[in-house]
């Protein structure tokens, strides 16, 4: 049985006072009037040239906006408040969306070793059901969020403005998809699932423990058959609704394998970091090197998965250069160069050449340390998919940005090891907990 | 030389594990283990150095994707220079994007195919070649370990016939 330490409840305490406040500074300093938003570009503006040079680039971004991006001055400013106006609220979209996708991602996870009776993981179970503990808080944050953008609290999605879709006919022509009630309903759908999924499975995983057969082991198996069922659908259209439509004119098909790729690689991540802090800590003595060996693969595996739906996406684009595809790509490379090729060697060429040896993905500390790298890479992949759609050119990894990632990390962390301290962390009855001790690579 | 060998027979795989590392345990060395399916983790209990394959695989990648790299180059870039999808950039970095499936399908496939090549030529397969198998029963539902006599017959066939062997011969090598 695992105690939630106090230095580590603490720890996560400091991580949310620490992020509130800066969460705070940046929605308080936000420019509320199109002057105070001049000022603010003025003062950086060796970093983005000229005023003039902004406006071009401005013409090259092909969102929602262009039909006022035509150079005229009062536009192109109020443009700008609306951009710097959105940065807070996109810097707590993306890490709110990131830590929550975390713990979907894990629950995926968790529903296919149930659904594939797989006999090496069971011994983790305890610890996949700590992280997807985080879904219900998390989820609802990402629904506030949501329900803010839908009231114009913020702009982070264009297709909200009524005057935007009256001068947009494509616009127009999705609204029968695109509103905001519909909107919210959708979510509130694919939330609903996923939680009461999490929440059944669960309570049938500890009912397993005092069980004298195998009743709750099988239902179990049912419900997580019949959930990737569900998520496979809901993930997908979770993808266009909460990310995609940031661009409303740009879609891809493949768009919701992306976002899963992401969302599975970061999980299973955090999945293999979870469990060896854990047994830093003496716990989980049964698992042993060749669990995390197995969790180490999936990191390698799925990362080449995540680059090659990448790259699948990019090289479609880029080959056919439709103007109003590869204006996707464009903004991201002219405004965006270093997170999105950064990225890339963060996902791709790190876990490639670090994972690719059999004897280092057992290693825990080199496994911990490809894991930090990997889910650094995947929140800057997030960020490329909203950020150039909400804030344009006006990106910053600042004190936004950093303190939302550090108020998600603290609240992750405590919802996290709070859920794994209230259940022991090896399952007692489950039917492949044999297999799953003797599991050797 | 004729020197003797035991050959001891096992009818499953578990079974034949135990005994791997109740002979390993008694100080024994296995000459060959000859089973009808690879039985994980055979070769870590019969003290076999782990294989050397997964770098020439890595090796023959880089080859791969180096002969890709120049051989397109050459084809699309020097020799007959193309406009891709509509980018007269004549320059091979700038239309990578449209090289990088070959680029992978030859790191894959000549990382696939010396491999496989490097393994039959390392334990001396090729086509025709008579089997090695002491027994043909090895091929069909037996396990055989061989080990090597030293004058301790009779030892090695009480520690075999404990370890759960359906059958145990002497025979000539």
């Amino acid at each position: 049985m695992y105690t939630f330490s106090n230095r580590l409840k603490i720890a996560s305490f400091i991580l949310m006072a620490v992020g509130a406040i800066g969460i705070a500074i940046g929605f308080i300093t936000m420019p509320s009037t199109v002057e105070d938003a001049k000022e603010i570009v003025a003062s950086h503006s060796d970093g983005h040239g000229d005023h003039q040079a902004a406006a071009e680039t401005h013409n090259t971004n092909t969102h929602g906006e262009t039909a006022h991006a035509e150079g005229h001055d009062s536009k192109h400013d109020e443009h700008l408040l609306h951009q710097l106006q959105n940065k807070p609220w996109s810097a707590l979209y993306v890490a709110a969306f990131f830590f929550f996708m975390i713990a979907l991602g894990v629950l995926a996870f968790y529903a296919i070793q149930r659904a594939a009776q797989a006999g090496w993981s069971p011994l983790l179970f305890r610890v996949m059901e700590g992280i997807t503990s985080y879904i219900v808080p998390g989820g609802i944050i990402v629904f506030v969020i949501l329900a803010a953008s839908v009231a114009h609290m913020n702009h982070l999605f264009v297709w909200m403005d009524a005057d935007v879709v009256a001068e947009d006919k494509l616009l127009q022509g999705k609204a029968g998809y695109l509103n905001g009630t519909f909107f919210l309903i959708r979510a509130a759908i694919f939330l609903g699932g996923w939680i009461a999924y999490r929440t059944i499975s669960r309570k049938l995983s500890l009912a397993q423990d005092e069980a004298d057969d195998n009743t709750n082991f099988v239902k179990n198996f049912r419900w997580s058959a019949g959930f990737l069922v569900f998520y496979l659908v809901s993930e997908s259209m979770m993808s266009w609704d909460w990310i995609m439509s940031v661009d409303p004119h740009w879609f891809s098909t493949l768009f919701g394998w992306y976002v899963f790729a992401s969302m599975f690689v970061s999980g299973i991540t955090v999945i293999a970091m979870v469990t060896i802090y854990l047994k830093s800590k003496g716990l989980l003595e049964d698992v042993n090197d060749s669990h995390i060996h197995d969790l180490a693969k999936f990191m390698f595996g799925i990362s080449i998965f995540w680059t090659y739906l990448w790259f699948a996406q990019f090289m479609l684009i880029w080959y056919a250069n439709i103007p109003e595809e590869v204006t996707y790509y464009v903004t991201r490379i002219q405004d965006y160069n270093l997170p999105f090729f950064g990225m890339i060697a963060m996902n791709f060429l790190f876990p490639l050449l670090l994972l690719m040896n059999s004897d280092y993905k057992r290693v825990n500390w080199f496994v911990v340390m490809a894991g930090v790298v990997i889910l650094a890479g995947h929140y800057l992949d997030i960020f490329n998919m909203i950020m150039p759609a909400t804030v344009g050119d006006q990106w910053s990894i600042g004190l936004s940005e950093i303190c939302s990632v550090l108020f998600f990390a603290g609240l992750f962390i405590f919802v996290v090891f709070r859920a794994l301290a209230t259940a022991p962390l090896q399952p007692k009855r489950n039917p492949f907990i044999g297999e799953s001790k003797h599991f050797h690579y | 030389m004729a020197s003797k060998v035991i050959h001891a027979f096992y009818n499953d795989d578990d079974i034949l594990m135990l005994a791997v590392k109740k002979v390993k345990a008694a100080k024994h060395h296995i000459e060959e283990v000859y089973c009808p399916f690879p039985v994980h983790g055979l070769d870590k209990a019969m003290g076999l150095a782990p294989t050397k394959i997964a770098i020439t695989a890595f090796i023959y990648g880089c080859i791969g994707i180096t002969i890709a790299t120049l051989m397109m180059n050459y084809i699309m870039i020097e020799d007959w220079p193309q406009d891709i999808g509509g980018k007269p950039s004549f320059s091979y970095l700038e239309n990578m994007p449209a090289f990088v499936p070959i680029m992978f399908e030859l790191t894959v496939f000549f990382a696939a195919h010396l491999m496989v090549i490097t393994f039959y030529m390392r334990s001396k397969l090729w086509p025709f070649k008579q089997a090695e198998n002491p027994d043909v029963r090895t091929t069909d539902d037996l396990f055989l370990m061989e080990i090597e006599i030293h004058d301790n017959e009779e030892e090695l066939k009480s520690l075999l016939a404990d370890t759960g062997a359906v059958e145990i011969n002497i025979s000539e090598k």
